[in-house]
């Protein structure tokens, strides 16, 4: 016999199974969801959920797809925020601070109220990694924002406005591109194949009998 | 978390911890893998397929599901279309917001043509988001594009299109380059040399990754990119048909707003299909690891249009969905799990197999281990098998997990679950779709100017896919469709506008005797709960 939990789905109620995730209980409850459901996995962000369980003063935040339900549970979903995305040319840009200030300048108006932190449907250090992009630090930036999902709950709880999620972007994106070391033996591979070195081992490769190919295959030797 | 029955079984894993670490397990020979598949891999079950009675591939199987879809009614009648009336009117046409969708668009962007992106959802709600592994190239010394070909061919069964394989490993390399050069965080030593592992049937380490959100990161990176060039896109929109012009060529897509249910037209010099893969149809009644919207719309699209499939009868069932707890029921355990060094157990505590075997010789062996060999552990949805993610710790010290598999501690920790110290529950998920459109080498499927990248293509993999040679051909066939359809579109003068071959494969059905009461594309599954 399944135990039954009352949940309130932007203030509905509904009796929903309590083993399920917020998600399956909307779909249970008859929502045919379009919005706020991507990936069903924790990957993607559509599903950010805000919630409140009766008696309790705190808001919590969390995805749909990740969170059981509990009794007396208060949903409501945010399956899109308008978050500030810049427009920037990545070849012509360069990792200074400069770039920052110019593309996202509220960044310097953060109060340092943590609420972004604390809203993290990932549980990133939210605040830290905004003070790191202020220094023009994206190596620690990008590190601390890597998991970052792209949800937009901690923009919905910013008194400044901060775009936090498209701003670690651009921090990620800078890291990658220009300040973590290139790839030499990448580069040397990628020269050899445009100059046409393994054409010719590939070519005569293909042109063998299949029982030629099955033996090359099962005998091949398997690095350690 | 665990139930009694379960901590019981692990007590098992744990005492055979240490000596099951260090055993290197036998790999299968050719002639095992072939039993334990016939026998036991659900691709194998006749009875879940039917035989296609009309279209292109009439008299060949695909899975019951698939041939619903395939063998259905369509969304519109088109007499009620007014295809005069252009809602949108671009160069190329990309349907499908994922990896190769949204590289597609970036190329097709570089070349001049005037471009868009329609999707049922937002750009970057696709499969490759949940890519968690990594990405396959060859670039070090001790490696290959030969060597990868053969990797990739021999564990594709030998059945890869061999032009579109050659295609798929000599751009492997460029495709990380550029991907690099986009600002893709790749796991890097401190000097510069990318920190590759192993995958399920590779020969060379060639494994590349950022953390287990590989395919997130590439994603997220790639949409920044779509967005920073403005090349329009138009989300929470479906295609729902393709419109062919009085030629016979693709020329554009009758469109669905699934929240409105208004219909647009998007007239296109060419068409890009890249929408992906078909885990939502649950063959066989799996569970899937597939985002919400893997439901093979492409392929009915262009089937009705009168293009090819090839191999739609050969999926991938990933070995390790997770079987436990069942909120995450399904949801994929990425492999590079098993290429950090955690092993399969079964109930007993006993390694029954080598954990790098390809992955549907290892989905088999776990789906017999848990029925003929009756070892595995009960679970409220069915049963699974142990693997020993403690073991990755013991191999790579302390820390390993939390830096190299962050997503995967995240997702059991929700739940209770260290995957540090305690073993984790795995059975196979319903995972990739190996077959699909066929094309040719630049990327064209068998109707002119009809366009296929990424998972909605078959034949680059053969009958199974190796890890992360998928995540590489969405960035290499993905780029390709979007050069060879912007060089086309400007070759290409669009005649009238027609859904002739709507009507033309409704007659097809209806002379066959084929009476359905389903439309198709499905776009979405119906997960509510029936009463």
């Amino acid at each position: 016999m399944e135990t039954m939990v009352h949940i309130f789905l932007m203030g509905k109620q509904y009796e929903v199974p309590s083993n399920l995730t917020i998600m399956k209980a909307m779909e249970y409850a008859g929502y045919q969801l379009i919005r706020g459901c991507g990936c069903r996995n924790g990957f993607c962000g559509a599903c950010a959920t805000i919630y409140r369980v009766k008696g309790d003063r705190e808001l919590k935040v969390c995805l749909a797809c990740q969170t059981k339900v509990e009794d007396n549970m208060y949903v409501a979903t945010l399956p899109f925020f308008p978050l500030v995305k810049q427009v920037y040319d990545i070849e012509k840009v360069s990792a200074t601070q400069q770039i920052m200030m110019q593309l996202y300048p509220e960044i310097y108006a953060c109060i340092g109220c943590n609420a972004c932190t604390n809203s993290c449907t990932q549980g990133l250090n939210v605040m830290q990694y905004i003070a790191y992009a202020q220094r023009g630090d994206f190596e620690k930036c990008a590190e601390e924002s890597f998991d970052c999902v792209m949800c937009g709950v901690c923009s919905s709880r910013c008194p400044a406005g901060i775009s936090h999620p498209q701003v670690a972007m651009l921090a990620r994106r800078l890291n990658g591109k220009y300040l973590a070391p290139k790839s030499q033996h990448l580069e040397d591979r990628v020269r050899e194949i445009k100059n046409g070195d393994f054409k010719e081992l590939l070519e005569n490769l293909m042109q063998k009998p299949l029982s030629e190919m099955q033996e090359l295959y099962n005998h091949r030797e398997i690095e350690q | 978390m665990y139930t009694k029955e379960m901590l019981e079984s692990m007590k098992k894993v744990e005492a055979n911890r240490a000596a099951n670490a260090v055993m290197e397990p036998k790999r299968m020979t050719a002639e095992e893998n072939d039993t334990l598949l016939k026998t036991y891999h659900p691709d194998y079950r006749e009875e879940e397929f039917d035989v296609l009675a009309i279209g292109p591939n009439k008299g060949e199987k695909v899975p019951k599901e698939l041939a619903a879809l395939l063998q259905a009614n369509s969304r519109i009648h088109p007499e009620e279309i007014d295809l005069s009336r252009v809602d949108y009117d671009v160069d190329v046409l990309i349907i499908g917001g994922g990896g190769a969708g949204a590289s597609a668009a970036i190329e097709a962007d570089n070349a001049g043509a005037k471009t868009m992106i329609v999707t049922k959802l937002r750009i970057g709600d696709a499969n490759t988001m949940m890519a968690e592994g990594g990405i396959q190239a060859a670039d070090k010394p001790n490696d290959s594009p030969a060597i990868h070909y053969l990797d990739a061919f021999g564990g594709g069964h030998f059945a890869a299109k061999p032009e579109l394989l050659y295609k798929l490993v000599t751009e492997a390399p460029e495709a990380i380059a550029w991907l690099n050069d986009l600002g893709v965080e790749f796991d890097k030593a401190p000097d510069g040399t990318m920190i590759t592992t192993h995958g399920g049937g590779t020969s060379r380490k060639r494994m590349h990754a950022a953390k287990d959100y590989s395919g997130a990161e590439i994603m997220r990176t790639l949409r920044d990119e779509v967005l920073n060039r403005e090349i329009p896109v138009v989300d929470f929109t479906a295609a729902i048909e393709l419109i062919l012009d009085e030629n016979g060529k693709a020329a554009g897509a009758v469109l669905l707003n699934m929240e409105t249910q208004e219909i647009l037209i998007a007239r296109a010099k060419t068409v890009i299909i890249a929408t992906g893969g078909a885990g939502r149809l649950h063959y066989q009644g799996f569970p899937t690891s597939n985002h919400y919207g893997a439901t093979a719309d492409g392929l009915i699209l262009a089937y009705r249009a009168g293009a090819k499939l090839l191999y739609p009868d050969t999926l991938q069932y990933h070995p390790t969905g997770a079987a436990y707890p069942e909120q995450i029921f399904g949801a994929l355990v990425t492999e590079k799990v098993r290429s950090l060094g955690a092993k399969l157990i079964n109930a007993n505590g006993e390694v029954f197999m080598h954990p790098l075997e390809t992955r549907d010789v290892a989905a088999a062996s776990i789906i017999r281990e848990c029925s003929a060999n009756g070892k595995g552990v009960p679970t409220p949805e069915g049963v699974g098998v142990w693997l020993d993610t403690p073991m990755i710790e013991l191999k790579g010290g302390e820390g390993t997990i939390e830096k190299r598999i962050p997503a995967m501690m995240r997702m059991f920790g929700k739940y209770d679950i260290d995957i540090r110290k305690e073993p984790i529950l795995v059975y196979p998920t319903l995972h990739y779709q190996n077959g699909g459109i066929d094309i040719t080498s630049d990327g064209q499927s068998t109707v002119e100017n009809l366009f296929v990248a990424g998972e909605a293509v078959g034949g680059i993999h053969g009958r199974n896919r190796l890890m992360g040679n998928s995540l590489l051909d969405v960035i290499v066939f993905g780029r390709n469709a979007g050069r060879s359809a912007s060089a086309k579109a400007k070759e290409t003068t669009t005649g009238a506008l027609t859904l002739a071959h709507v009507d033309a494969y409704a007659k097809e059905m209806a002379d066959a005797g084929i009476v359905s009461d389903i439309v198709s594309p499905k776009l979405l599954p119906d997960y509510r709960r029936k009463k």
